[in-house]
């Protein structure tokens, strides 16, 4: 099972994106590990400063603005 | 075309008469609102076609391990460039610092960025005329630059939150965007929408209360309170800007009812960019990282950069 984390210390951006991708999940039927990150120093340790930052298995995939639908089918597959 | 379809829209179709305050307002209104609409779509869509947008990752790479004029004149200009929403002003400050960038120069870029982006200069351009839009980013080069020297004089560093110098950055390597054709297109619809979601309200707001003094306020009030020559307009423009707050695009219809009925160039310029530099809410955002002693620093410095800036373009 993938562990997608949503980098983002509560902005409105954030929660849509990990909205999008827990929606895009069920669609697709797939399971995943969702969760969201919202300290400062962790999304730092990332190495990104826009936020939202799209973590896929530990591997930072996306930063800032809104992925597109693309996008996201690609990383739950 | 926009001036005679919002003419044609209000006199004719509405059948209101031109002299009356409330078709005026309603003129400038709709001349305005589908005039800065029709441009923000167009040039937004433009920058993000050419992915001209570029990320503070990217910034801080070019700005970090240089000389502090040579990073300073990066930082001002990239601050300029770049449309930051002030919600990541946070996480930016904080990578500056950890990248080792001079608290100063990190001031200068957060004085320009939200004063100057290219799409409040494309704007300018097109409702003001391109002397005014010169002016203004000149003047707002300058203060963004001798802002960061002067705080810098303050040594904010011991006024930086604890935690902030504990952060650790990683190193990431972000995918490379996707260059064809197809997918610029998305990406220049999706910066569209993003931003004008983002700043609809200020510039609504905006045209807005620029047709109301278009309309309703006199041109006599205007000369008796606001050109008068008395010095003391420059700090009341400068001190009104500071609990009112609107994106830079936002405070352009404003400025341009202003100009029109003749208030100064020089308080007008001033109270632009109080609303858009100074404001409540940047702040508080900015609170997260530095103590209330840096960020009243900040604003009289500010503040005081914006009254000189406003008193040098009244006596031109």
């Amino acid at each position: 099972m993938k562990t997608i984390k949503v980098l983002g210390s509560g902005c409105k951006n954030c929660e849509t994106t990990a909205n999008l991708i827990k929606i895009a999940a069920e669609q697709a039927g797939v399971e995943i590990n969702l969760e969201k990150v919202t300290d400062m120093a962790e999304i730092m340790s990332y190495g990104i400063m826009s936020t939202p930052g799209v973590v896929v298995d530990e591997k930072v995939v996306h930063a800032g603005g809104l992925p597109g639908p693309d996008q996201i089918r690609e990383w739950i597959k | 075309m926009f001036e005679w379809s919002a003419s044609w829209l209000v006199y004719q179709l509405m059948g209101l008469v031109p002299a009356t305050h409330l078709a005026a307002a309603l003129q400038f209104f709709i001349m305005d609102l589908s005039k800065i609409f029709f441009m923000l779509v167009l040039i937004i869509y433009i920058m993000g076609l050419l992915r001209a947008l570029l990320s503070p990752e990217k910034v801080r790479q070019y700005v970090r391990n240089r000389p502090d004029w040579q990073a300073r004149i990066m930082a001002v200009t990239l601050g300029a460039i770049t449309p930051f929403c002030s919600c990541s002003s946070v996480p930016l400050f904080i990578g500056f610092v950890e990248a080792g960038i001079p608290l100063g120069v990190t001031f200068s870029f957060l004085i320009a960025s939200p004063m100057i982006n290219e799409v409040a200069v494309v704007i300018l351009v097109g409702i003001l005329g391109w002397k005014l839009a010169v002016l203004y980013v000149l003047a707002g080069l300058t203060v963004a630059w001798f802002g960061g020297i002067i705080m810098q004089w303050f040594k904010p560093e011991h006024w930086v939150e604890d935690y902030v110098w504990k952060i650790q950055m990683g190193q990431t390597n972000l995918p490379e965007p996707d260059t064809s054709l197809k997918d610029r297109h998305q990406y220049a619809l999706s910066e569209v929408k993003e931003i004008l979601r983002r700043i609809w309200k200020w510039v609504v707001i905006g045209i807005g209360v620029g047709a109301v003094f278009h309309g309703y306020v006199p041109e006599s009030w205007v000369s008796e309170h606001l050109s008068s020559g008395n010095w003391l307009d420059v700090p009341m423009a400068v001190l009104l800007g500071i609990p009112l707050y609107s994106n830079a695009t936002g405070i352009i219809p404003v400025a341009e009812a202003m100009l029109n009925k003749g208030v100064a160039v020089g308080t007008t310029l001033s109270l632009m960019m109080s609303v858009a530099a100074l404001s409540l809410p940047e702040m508080l955002i900015l609170r997260k990282v530095i103590k209330w002693q840096a960020l009243a620093i900040f604003v009289v410095v500010l503040g005081i950069a914006f009254i000189l800036v406003g008193w040098g373009f009244n006596l031109l």
